[in-house]
């Protein structure tokens, strides 16, 4: 029973280290550390960093332009990353539709578009859920009826996540209704952003950030060759992104940076106050999520310990989605709770209070997002009980 | 990185699991905690002959070399079945004293009994003022010649009206809750003045309030250098900290089991309850709260292993985690187990009631999580 990294794996760990050390831009650390979104510039110069280095795709085949890393390399990276308090590439691209093309894709589709994912030239955004498509999402009814050497797309996608930026969306389309099941007829279709019949309608939230958006459909005709795959299989397609989606929100180290940070702020004189670190009850609250956090870093490691042996993973991902988004927003309320009074100016441009204090209920506000999205923590709930448990 | 039990972590967990499986069912367990010293003498003879005494101690001690990780792996197999033959007692807490604390010859009259399952012993950690502060200890050792004279008050001194040895802390410099001037005895516990109370405890074990008035001990009962008692005693309470909370692991997971077995049995309004998305959502609650604490607890056994600065951290980690979600898992436990949950029938309401008192010892968790608010994190 032991939890130390091979040597080989250290010397990894420290180039990584390294790296996020020396090449992370001053202006974007400090926009991460503030607290608030990240602009779409800083994010692309940082992705164009990571592609320069060769680890834009993380999960990647070497013959696509990826690392090919193990998944101990793979979670040393996301470790530092998390520990730098360094960005995260938006997942849409990266994460998603290009693992999508490489793996089910055409070779022209490939030829096409990876090498620009990879280098994050275009900006893609997904279309899954629907108005009358949440948490359900095999009910979608988007249409694309086939019509000669294109498919005519109707039908409206929501929640679309920075979709005002995208030059792309893939889309998860009804091509059949006539089915046995819902999960059949659904087909994986890759859609260009200046298409006709395309607009984009933003959805504002609660915190006043344009981060989603209404994405409606009409008449769109989108040539068959962006389906990728067989038609009637996007569903299977699509899972294996959700999948991914999950594992990916466990975030345990960049929380652990938070809430270092968080005892650091809370052992200082504020505006010549008494510490934080006075306030027995904060503090409690404080350790109680330091004490949830390490349970999580360790149902992390023992998930990557069985990876590594052999065993797919499973619906652990559900585990580290609910208890990561958990932790998350249980650290968010901290720091609100942290800034007392000056959690409240909304927005009020720099000299009104410090560090990220008034960022501190917009991020609050902004997260409660977490524990809804990619399939919300009583869907992964769902997973288990039918799983896990075979109830 | 390796999560899996190596060859003899196997073997252990294996012949724990056959001996529960084979001889301990839950009736057994039942006769035993209600015989009159609460547990059975060949159990405990098998306990030792089996070499599970000799876990935590070191080879030269005639012990089998083990760590805090297997200590680890020996109380969660012991959880399934409930055991009531006081290892904590004897082994972890007397015996926790003796290996740091003992001379040769004090290991020799003592320890060794002890591990061979012939003295029956216990550490007199606690006193009815002191909650869970390890340095209150208002009883005093006064110097009478070669002797020393004790006069106090212990409580809930575990396995204490059966034990034959008393370690008991003792005054002999200092303030009521220095941590100074706190010396060991071991006492015998015929020694005239010595008089004990014993009771049962609400989860079927056995424990005693024990009062000791002009008590006259030698010097050769004196472990370790007076007045320097305390290290050991925190330290050996760290272990049983650690060693408890794999045993509430081991409960919780069993618990969970068999809630979510009952679930599918259990017929309400025509369909298993364990359908009802309801209960399925709580169960997933529990099934959660025993992998957080199942991997915390291999995190805090590792790190008290190490013996680095992270040691006092870890223990209170685990024990709080266990105390919060002990509490869960062992409360709907029984809700979900209906009306029969609440019956001392059921096997279910005493895996609850053993979780609850770990729970109490040696800092619940209210106790614990001030430890870690305090301390100066990671």
């Amino acid at each position: 029973m032991h939890v130390t990294f091979s040597e080989e794996e250290l010397a990894f760990q420290e180039e990584v280290r390294a790296f996020f050390r020396d090449e992370l831009p001053d202006d974007i650390r400090e926009a991460m550390d503030s607290g608030a979104e990240l602009e779409p510039e800083m994010q692309i110069r940082w992705q164009k960093i990571l592609f320069n280095k060769g680890w834009a795709g993380v999960n990647w085949p070497v013959e696509y332009g990826g690392t090919d890393w193990s998944p101990v390399q793979k979670y040393i990276f996301a470790r530092e990353e998390g520990s730098a308090n360094a960005p995260v590439v938006i997942p849409f691209g990266l994460r998603m539709v290009g693992p999508v093309i490489y793996t089910f894709g055409s070779d022209e589709q490939k030829k096409r578009f990876l090498p620009d994912i990879l280098e994050s030239n275009v900006w893609w955004c997904q279309g899954y859920s629907e108005p009358g498509a949440g948490s359900d999402l095999a009910s979608l009814k988007m249409s694309a009826d086939l019509a000669g050497d294109h498919y005519l797309v109707n039908g409206t996608k929501t929640w679309t996540t920075l979709g005002q930026h995208a030059d792309w969306i893939f889309c998860l389309v009804r091509t059949s209704s006539d089915v046995a099941r819902r999960q059949e007829g659904i087909s994986f279709l890759l859609i260009d952003m200046q298409s006709p019949g395309v607009s984009v309608k933003p959805i504002i939230l609660l915190d006043g950030t344009h981060e989603v958006n209404e994405i409606h459909f009409d008449n769109v005709e989108v040539p068959v060759e962006n389906l990728v795959g067989e038609e009637g299989k996007g569903w299977t397609y699509g899972k294996v992104l959700l999948q991914h989606e999950r594992t990916n929100s466990a975030n345990t180290f960049r929380s652990e940076y938070r809430l270092r940070r968080l005892r650091e702020q809370a052992a200082r004189p504020v505006r010549g106050a008494a510490p934080l670190a006075n306030d027995k009850n904060f503090m409690r609250r404080l350790a109680a999520v330091e004490v949830d956090l390490k349970a999580l870093e360790y149902i992390e490691l023992r998930t990557l310990a069985a990876v590594t042996s052999g065993k797919a993973p499973g619906p652990e991902s559900s585990f580290l989605k609910i208890k990561g988004t958990e932790i998350h927003q249980a650290i968010d309320t901290l720091y609100m709770d942290a800034a007392g009074y000056y959690a409240l100016p909304y927005n009020p441009g720099p000299g009104v209070g410090e560090g990220s204090e008034t960022q501190s209920a917009l991020a609050y506000f902004n997260f409660r997002k977490a524990t809804i999205y990619a399939g919300s923590n009583e869907i992964q709930k769902n997973i288990i009980a039918k799983h896990v448990l075979g109830l | 990185m390796d999560f899996s039990l190596n060859e003899i972590q196997t073997m252990l967990a294996d012949s724990v699991g056959k001996f529960i499986d084979n001889e301990y069912d839950f009736d057994t367990r039942q006769s035993y905690a209600g015989s009159d010293k609460g547990y059975s003498d060949a159990v405990w003879s098998m306990f030792a002959e089996l070499g599970w005494t000799a876990v935590p101690f070191a080879e030269e001690d005639g012990g089998f070399g083990g760590g805090p990780p297997d200590t680890m792996v020996l109380m969660q197999s012991l959880a399934r079945g409930l055991v009531v033959e006081p290892y904590l007692a004897n082994i972890i807490l007397a015996g926790g004293i003796l290996k740091r604390t003992a001379s040769a010859e004090q290991k020799d009259e003592w320890l060794q009994p002890v591990i061979a399952g012939e003295l029956q012993a216990t550490l007199a950690f606690n006193e009815p003022q002191a909650r869970y502060d390890l340095a209150n200890v208002t009883t005093t050792a006064t110097r009478d010649g070669d002797a020393w004279i004790l006069n106090g008050k212990k409580g809930l001194v575990l396995n204490g009206g059966t034990a034959e040895l008393l370690i008991v802390p003792a005054r002999t410099a200092g303030g009521a809750a220095d941590r100074d001037g706190i010396t060991l005895f071991a006492v015998d516990a015929n020694t005239r003045g010595v008089s004990r109370n014993a009771y049962a405890t609400v989860d079927g074990l056995q424990a005693a309030e024990v009062a000791l008035d002009n008590v006259r001990v030698d010097d050769g009962r004196v472990l370790g250098e007076p007045g320097e008692g305390y290290p050991a005693l925190d330290a050996t309470i760290d272990d049983a900290t650690l060693a408890v909370s794999a045993e509430a692991v081991g409960i919780m997971q069993v618990l969970t089991d068999k809630t979510v077995e009952y679930s599918k049995n259990r017929k309400q309004f025509g369909v298993p309850i364990g359908t009802f998305q309801a209960l399925q959502h709580r169960m997933v609650d529990m099934l959660m709260a025993c992998e957080e604490a199942q991997s915390l607890l291999v995190w805090s056994v590792m790190t008290r292993a190490a013996d680095g600065d992270d040691s006092k951290r870890a223990v209170s980690s685990i024990k709080y985690l266990v105390g919060t979600k002990g509490r869960l898992v062992g409360e709907e436990a029984v809700q979900i187990h209906g009306g029969m949950g609440v019956t001392w029938e059921l096997d279910v309401a005493h895996y609850f009631k053993r979780l609850t008192t770990i729970g109490q010892l040696f800092g619940n968790a209210d106790w614990h999580l001030d430890q870690l608010a305090s301390s100066p994190g990671t």
